[in-house]
């Protein structure tokens, strides 16, 4: 995605919160051949033939990473491509995302993996796959791992089949750590889940549909750290939901286990109960969770237990979604409306300062996968940019997605906090006042 | 919200928020005077159809020529007939569907099926379906009513209805009453809606089972709901009992003993001697006798177990006729 005929671009007069060098700080920014060339005070960077633009009232922060997504190609284009996925990315303010290999076929080989990443895909954000740990996903034989990571795979998971044997899982830790890759959890005893299409509870007692106890979450959660713990290996609990997988998420790190964890947008601000009259725009897996879990999502983020956020993005066709509720397929698409929830969560409403939204969504999650000279604005990083503006107000309507996908939740809800421009490679891939909306 | 697929991006496609009127879908979102006035119509209904063989004919113009579906994903025996009856004791035209044989076998969505009952000119669909929540998606896309004859383990609503009719044509009011329901409370969508009817109506209600069939969150289904575990104890005070058969096609996972349940919770003769004299025995059925119930009491002198059969077709032609009575 290097641009080298592309005049650099001076990014002038906003305020630019860079966690990773500690900058908090009216700054201007310059790109040039892709790169950050320069970062200095506020009018003092000398570009004469850099276009600009002008950042005055808006925050410039290193490009947004969602290490979770669904852009269900190969195999699944009804629903998504990498091309559409990536656009919801970008309009989202991100300018990487990593891929799930649950696939169509599954991404378990170095062919998948590269032809997800090949430029024919048409992706206007930075794709960085994470492959599959066993083949086909079917938790018996682990795949390449050293295969997979020369060919670009950033992490390993079964993500929706979670690994359920000790020893598969075991030997998935033993090969990651040889690599330095996270192996990351699905968290979900399948065993204890079957049937089940919402968190266990008053709400899924009343509409008489089955629940996932939180024990299906924490146990296999409780196996994990003690296989990361025995290993070496760095585990990443992936869309954690529960309070009591957080504490003893929590309690492992304080013992120096390598575990890192994310939480979802919608899992630190919905509830079950918004299930409503089976309304399957609010069904996915882990499930809305009861206030006592939600709040734990809160306070796991406010005090930094919790490593990232990230969206899950799942997106699911119209007709798939319009069924009975048991039978609709898990997942909502989530890439456009992130960074507003999580502004207008924990920034507007429990005052999280926007250094920390910013590691949440970009510093500690380019670390969490390895992500070299992303997630920062040092000279010499990626010149991927986030410009956004916090007290923005503006409503979400899905007719607007750019997704192929429309099941939200957020559908119509109004949001203070939204980008304003996501640039990649120092190339503007989207600016709010020029969407085609 | 029908044409949603058809139109261009720019519309929203969430299921429209209201649903027809005159439907009945769960007995959660009707009011308790919603309630009493169709139980007040049942009774209407039932001393029409005994009055007089003119006064019966004459109900038959209450729905003359009204079309009705039936659509049935699930067995059925006495849902389907007495709905089929209260249908025709009003003069409507009915149709029964059968997942089995028809174009929902060669995998058509529940909505598009609904779709297409609609476009022959049914006025009201009835439907039961295995999947909780069925009904209600099916009254987000139609513009006819959709009278819930079973959802999953969601609702039953005219089994409710028909069952607080049954008390009431043999208890003064239902406000007050000891209610005792007894069996398989997780995957019965009978009890549901009999605890949502039953304690809006100011009736106390117990429930009684093992712990794999009553999980302690069935006390939050309603306010004023108890617990039970000991079927003796609550005998003692009950003025109703209703038993619910063990659903063995869903226990799958669960670790309970046959012999274990039929020896803690068979309701039988010598467990009735814990019983008030006036006490009634009520069984929503199917009813399997030898496991929930013995046969001596299902058909001893305390049992309506029939004639909570019988009560269904009035209370049904009550719920047929406020669903297509409204839409005039």
């Amino acid at each position: 995605m290097t641009n080298q005929q592309e005049r650099p671009l001076l990014i002038r007069g906003g305020h630019v919160i860079d966690p990773a060098a500690n900058t908090d700080a009216k700054m201007d920014v310059l790109l040039r051949d892709g790169r950050v060339a320069e970062i200095a005070p506020s009018g003092t960077i000398v570009a004469k033939y850099a276009e600009v633009f002008d950042a005055t009232g808006l925050t410039v922060a290193p490009g947004l990473i969602d290490i979770h997504v669904h852009l269900r190609q190969p195999g699944q284009e009804y629903k998504e491509t990498i091309a559409t996925g990536t656009a919801a990315a970008a309009a989202g303010g991100f300018t990487s995302v990593c891929c799930m290999p649950n696939t169509v076929p599954v991404n378990d080989n170095p062919e998948i993996n590269a032809w997800i990443q090949a430029p024919e895909r048409g992706a206007i954000v930075n794709v960085f796959p994470i492959a599959a740990a066993t083949v086909g996903s079917m938790g018996v034989r682990l795949t390449d791992f050293a295969a997979l990571k020369n060919s670009g795979a950033v992490g390993f998971t079964d993500d929706g089949k979670p690994i359920l044997h000790d020893d598969i899982m075991r030997a998935s830790f033993q090969a990651a750590t040889k690599l330095g890759v996270p192996v990351i959890q699905h968290a979900e005893d399948t065993r204890l889940t079957g049937g089940c299409s919402m968190n266990l509870g008053p709400t899924s007692f009343r509409l008489g549909l089955r629940g996932m106890s939180i024990e299906a979450e924490s146990g296999i959660v409780e196996r994990d750290i003690r296989l990361a713990r025995e290993t070496g290996g760095h585990l990443h609990v992936a869309h954690l939901s529960t309070k009591k997988a957080l504490d003893t998420v929590r309690r492992a790190k304080q013992d120096g286990v390598h575990v890192t964890c994310e939480v979802t947008p919608h899992h630190f601000t919905l509830i079950d109960e918004y299930v409503g009259e089976y309304d399957t725009n609010f069904k996915m897996n882990p499930p809305l969770r009861g206030t006592a879990d939600r709040d734990a999502m809160l306070e796991g983020l406010l005090e930094g237990s919790i490593d990232a956020v990230a969206t899950d993005h799942a997106p699911h066709a119209l007709h798939e979604k319009q069924q009975e509720f048991d039978r609709a397929p898990m997942g909502i698409t989530g890439l456009e409306t992130a960074l507003a929830i999580t502004l207008q969560v924990l920034h507007h409403h429990r005052k999280v300062p926007l250094k920390q939204i910013i590691e949440l969504l970009s510093s500690n999650p380019a670390k969490l996968v390895g992500l070299k000279g992303r997630g920062t604005l040092s000279p010499g990083a990626h010149a991927d940019v986030t410009i956004f503006d916090p007290n923005k107000k503006w409503k979400f309507e899905t007719q607007d997605s750019r997704s192929k996908s429309k099941n939200t939740p957020f559908d119509g809800w109004d949001f203070t906090g939204a980008v304003t421009a996501t640039i990649v490679s120092g190339k503007v891939v989207y600016h709010r006042d020029r969407a085609n909306r | 919200m029908r044409s949603s697929k058809s139109k261009q991006r720019g519309r929203k496609q969430k299921p429209a928020p209201s649903i027809p009127t005159g439907s009945l879908l769960a007995i959660e979102s009707f009011s308790p005077e919603e309630i009493s006035s169709l139980l007040k119509q049942s009774a209407a209904m039932q001393s029409q159809l005994e009055k007089s063989p003119a006064s019966r004919r004459q109900l038959t113009n209450t729905l003359a020529g009204r079309r009705v579906a039936l659509l049935f994903y699930e067995a059925s025996t006495r849902t389907r007939v007495s709905f089929e009856f209260a249908a025709k004791n009003l003069g409507a035209v009915t149709t029964v569907v059968h997942a089995a044989a028809s174009s929902i076998e060669k995998g058509e969505s529940l909505v598009d099926t609904g779709y297409t009952i609609e476009a022959t000119g049914a006025e009201a669909i009835v439907m039961r379906h295995p999947s909780s929540g069925a009904a209600q998606l099916m009254a987000h896309y139609l513009k006819v009513p959709v009278i819930n004859a079973g959802d999953g383990m969601h609702e039953h609503p005219t089994q409710a209805l028909l069952d607080a009719y049954t008390m009431l044509r043999h208890k003064k009011s239902l406000r007050g009453l000891r209610v005792l329901i007894v069996g398989d409370i997780f995957h019965s969508r009978v009890a549901r809606s009999n605890a949502q009817l039953l304690s809006k109506m100011g009736a106390h209600v117990t429930l009684c089972g093992p712990n794999e069939l009553l999980p302690e969150l069935a006390a939050t289904l309603a306010p004023g709901i108890e617990l039970q575990r000991d079927i003796d104890a609550a005998l003692k005070t009950a003025d109703v009992i209703m038993m619910l058969r063990v659903q063995k096609e869903r226990l799958s996972g669960l670790n309970l003993n046959i012999e274990d349940y039929i020896r803690d919770y068979q309701l039988t003769q010598d467990r009735m001697r814990n019983a008030k004299p006036d006490a009634i025995v009520m069984h929503p059925g199917p009813m399997i006798r030898g496991m929930e119930i013995t046969a001596e009491v299902a058909d001893g002198p305390q049992s309506v177990i029939v004639e909570q059969v019988a009560n269904g077709v009035p209370v049904r032609m009550a719920v047929l006729a406020r669903a297509l009575g409204a839409r005039k």
